[in-house]
């Protein structure tokens, strides 16, 4: 699965980190960094939403900031490496609990070391007790620590469903506004090398009903450090969507700092015959297939959603605006799945533009097959996002 | 004298005009610091620690304070019936009467810094940790002016400032998020502890062996307070627990089992507890108590308890009953100055109760309020923002 994307560095938006309209940050004093954007950001007003000019900068534009070096190149997991430790560096509330994230150095190797940097304290070792350890994560943010909490793998945390909804998620409004709860409540989830039904989870959907919570998919080295720095610096609950597949991937990043916005999608593609919406691991099925399909003569839009809830609906209406077909695809269930909200978003929002109905690629609402081929048959596989783009470009 | 010569001039027609004596003026109510030593109802019981001392050094000054105070929260959980049966509160409300002596011993033992956390019955703890009575039955009645907005409810009452983290509705969910406060007691160096409450029956949730686990493993400040009214909800302990001695059921966690009735042995036990439990890691207490009502409002409190209990208890352990004794044999009060002030704490309850009913609705913008905090202008909660529907260019 190559890396499609190419950096995205756009013209370096200097936003200096003041107190939010909420206030009272236990972080240190106003940081300067660069959110690097898809487009160029205009500044978000109050409620309003205010639209942005999404800059569809083709692929091989030369209009590309010049960075200060040539970036360094790193894995997936060692990207979402850097972002613990550059937050764990510079703010002392961040820490992390999980099962084996310490000495054992994570599962997936994205807490590798950090034991030995910061403490046994901050990067503490639970026992299996998800519903306790993700209790005390929320228990340790009302009193002001900022805890990213791993489940070892996203299916686990259903076992603390109830603290991830009924706290994480409520507190902040049932308390009236006076606490909040900033963690970060990440894992791998997603259909992986024939690891059997409970390990092959796509739980996007279980979480995305509970009011309170943001959540956000990375599928890139690039995306991945961004995200999890954003999401470790909100103030509100952040479930993070990594996939067990995707730990692997290599990319150049830059040396420079820099963290994404959380609620914007990313253009990876552009084009101008058919939306491709997308997020974690279908995008590289989804790229793929574009290769088969400008061959047969078709230009896709392929946009990387990233944020799951909510949606970037600006960067996802500019593109329907365009080209007037929808496809979705996804690794979520289909009963249910983020692809069926997005459905229903963009149909209250954007029916006027469309030309066709849109169509959704989801996996099958199946646990998953051990056996290889059914497995593959289980998710969204090149050939169907091929054929749903011919019958949608029909 | 003086308050018999007020009252005396007042006359027995104005009786309605009860005059307000700040505390001092009366020649009774004695605010004495000089120390008194009260000895425990009953001998504590102990697991693996050695129990402390049953004779309770205190003040009369205290003592009063302690009738004071529970007295108060007597008077607000009956209004609190009361408004309930009227209608004006609705929903679940979880009362506290006869378990007073619990929140205020405790209260009496900790300061600010240290953190309380417990379940539903919380209206008297939040008053406990200083709580304005006119905010609590504002938000009991869903009112602008409740301490949680009136978004909150019954079950839902916090006071940031004052360390009370609330206020949780599911049983048991609160004991992680309590080690998750002494964690970070821990991890601040604070020298302060966090109490833990939970019931009888959240005492077999499997969260809280999980929860006490990692607490006695990295040695959390954390005191678990088992309020062992003897009911979870309709059902009696010894129906539910294979062991009902929950000061037991720490196994390596070391315990103690109070009379949560006698408010000075709480008070006496929850220092002992804090002292322990910053060198020792956690500890459980098990307060026995009562609660006289119901469940909630909706359960009469009859069907699986007799009346015989309910009253033999009111007669022989009532808390605030047990401290008005103590002031009258130490002479600290007379009993017509005791009455007084509770006519005056029914008033001030009444006037509270009036102010919080001004208290307008929220407005409906509230209903999007506090869903997020407002990071980065984020404001929204569905998928697509709200109702807002997207404005392209």
């Amino acid at each position: 699965m190559a890396a499609a994307s190419s950096l995205h560095v756009a013209a370096p938006v200097a936003t200096p980190r003041v107190g939010s309209s909420a206030g009272n940050r236990s972080a240190s004093a106003a940081r300067v960094v660069r959110v690097a954007a898809a487009g160029s950001g205009a500044a978000r007003a109050g409620g309003r939403l205010v639209a942005r000019a999404a800059v569809a900068a083709k692929e091989n534009s030369p209009a590309r900031a010049a960075s200060k070096s040539d970036g360094h190149e790193v894995l997936l997991f060692e990207a979402l490496r850097e972002a613990l430790i550059e937050e764990m560096k510079v703010d002392p509330t961040v820490c992390v609990f999980g099962e084996d994230v310490g000495h054992y150095g994570g599962s997936y190797k994205v807490t590798k070391g950090l034991a030995e940097m910061f403490g046994d304290l901050r990067v503490l070792d639970t026992p299996i007790a998800e519903n306790s350890f993700t209790g005390m994560g929320v228990g340790a943010a009302m009193k002001g620590l900022r805890p990213v909490i791993e489940g070892m793998n996203m299916g686990f945390l259903l076992l603390a469903y109830n603290q991830i909804s009924n706290n994480c998620g409520m507190l902040h409004y049932t308390s009236g506004g006076q606490f909040k709860i900033p963690v970060v409540i990440r894992g791998p989830g997603g259909v992986g090398r024939q690891l059997g039904a409970e390990h092959s989870q796509r739980l996007e959907s279980y979480f995305q009903s509970i009011p309170g919570l943001q959540m956000v998919a990375c599928s890139t080295p690039y995306n991945a450090k961004g995200l999890m720095k954003a999401a470790i610096r909100s103030e509100n609950p952040v479930v993070l969507f990594e996939h067990v597949l995707l730990y692997n991937l290599k990319e150049k990043i830059p040396d420079e700092e820099y963290v994404l916005c959380l609620e914007e999608a990313e253009m990876v593609r552009p084009g101008e015959h058919v939306t491709i919406l997308t997020y974690s691991r279908m995008r590289y099925h989804v790229m793929q297939a574009a290769k088969t399909l400008v061959n047969k003569g078709y230009d896709p839009e392929v946009i990387d959603i990233r944020s799951l809830k909510p949606f970037d609906l600006h960067t996802i209406g500019n593109s329907i605006k365009k080209t007037h077909r929808v496809l979705i695809v996804e690794e979520c269930m289909r009963t249910g799945g983020i692809g069926a909200s997005l459905r229903s978003a963009i149909i209250d929002n954007f029916w006027d533009y469309l030309d066709a109905p849109i169509m959704c690629l989801s996996s099958q609402d199946v646990p998953t097959p051990y056996a290889a081929p059914l497995e593959d048959a289980t998710v969204v596989q090149p050939a169907q996002i091929v054929a749903a783009v011919e019958q949608i470009c029909r | 004298m003086v308050a018999a010569a007020v009252l005396r001039h007042l006359g027995a027609g104005t009786a309605r005009r009860v005059v307000a004596l700040p505390l001092t003026l009366s020649r009774g109510v004695s605010d004495s610091t000089e120390p008194l030593t009260v000895e425990t109802s009953v001998p504590y019981k102990s697991h693996i620690v050695d129990p402390p001392a049953r004779e309770v050094a205190t003040t009369p000054r205290e003592l009063v304070a302690f009738f004071r105070d529970m007295s108060v929260m007597r008077r607000f959980e009956i209004a609190a019936d009361s408004l309930y049966k009227a209608k004006l509160i609705r929903g679940f409300c979880h009362l506290y009467d006869g378990q007073e002596a619990v929140a205020v011993g405790m209260e009496a033992a900790t300061t600010r810094a240290d953190a309380i956390i417990t379940a539903y019955r919380d209206h008297c703890t939040y008053l406990a940790r200083g709580g304005d009575i006119v905010a609590a039955f504002a938000e009991l009645m869903g009112r602008r002016d409740g301490c949680s907005r009136g978004k909150g409810g019954s079950m839902h009452f916090y006071k940031k400032d004052a360390n009370f983290y609330g206020g949780h509705g599911i049983v048991g969910a609160q004991a992680p998020l309590g080690c998750g406060l002494a964690f970070a007691h821990r991890y601040r160096k604070e020298d302060a502890v966090t109490f833990d409450l939970y019931g009888d029956g959240a005492a077999n949730q499997g969260q809280l062996f999980e929860a006490l686990n990692m607490a006695a493993l990295w040695k959390l400040p954390a005191i678990l307070v088992c309020e062992n009214n003897h009911y979870g909800m309709g059902t009696a302990e010894w129906r539910a627990s294979k062991s009902p001695d929950y000061y037991k059921r720490g196994d390596y966690v070391p315990g103690l089992k109070v009379d949560g009735m006698d408010v000075l042995a709480v008070k006496q036990a929850c220092k002992f507890a804090k002292q322990h439990t910053l060198e020792n890691g956690p500890i459980i207490l098990e307060m026995d108590t009562y609660r006289y009502h119901g469940h909630s409002m909706s359960d009469p409190g009859s069907t699986y308890r007799t009346r015989d209990e309910i009253a033999g208890i009111r007669q022989e352990r009532d808390p605030i009953e047990r401290v008005r004794k103590l002031i009258l044999t130490h002479d600290l009060s007379t009993s017509q100055e005791l009455k007084d002030m509770e006519k005056e704490i029914r008033k001030q309850v009444d006037t509270a109760i009036a102010k919080a009913k001004e208290s307008p609705m929220p407005d409906p913008s509230e209903l999007f309020t506090n869903v997020y905090v407002n990071d980065c202008g984020l404001e929204s909660f569905g998928v697509d923002r709200k109702e807002v529907t997207s404005v392209l260019p």
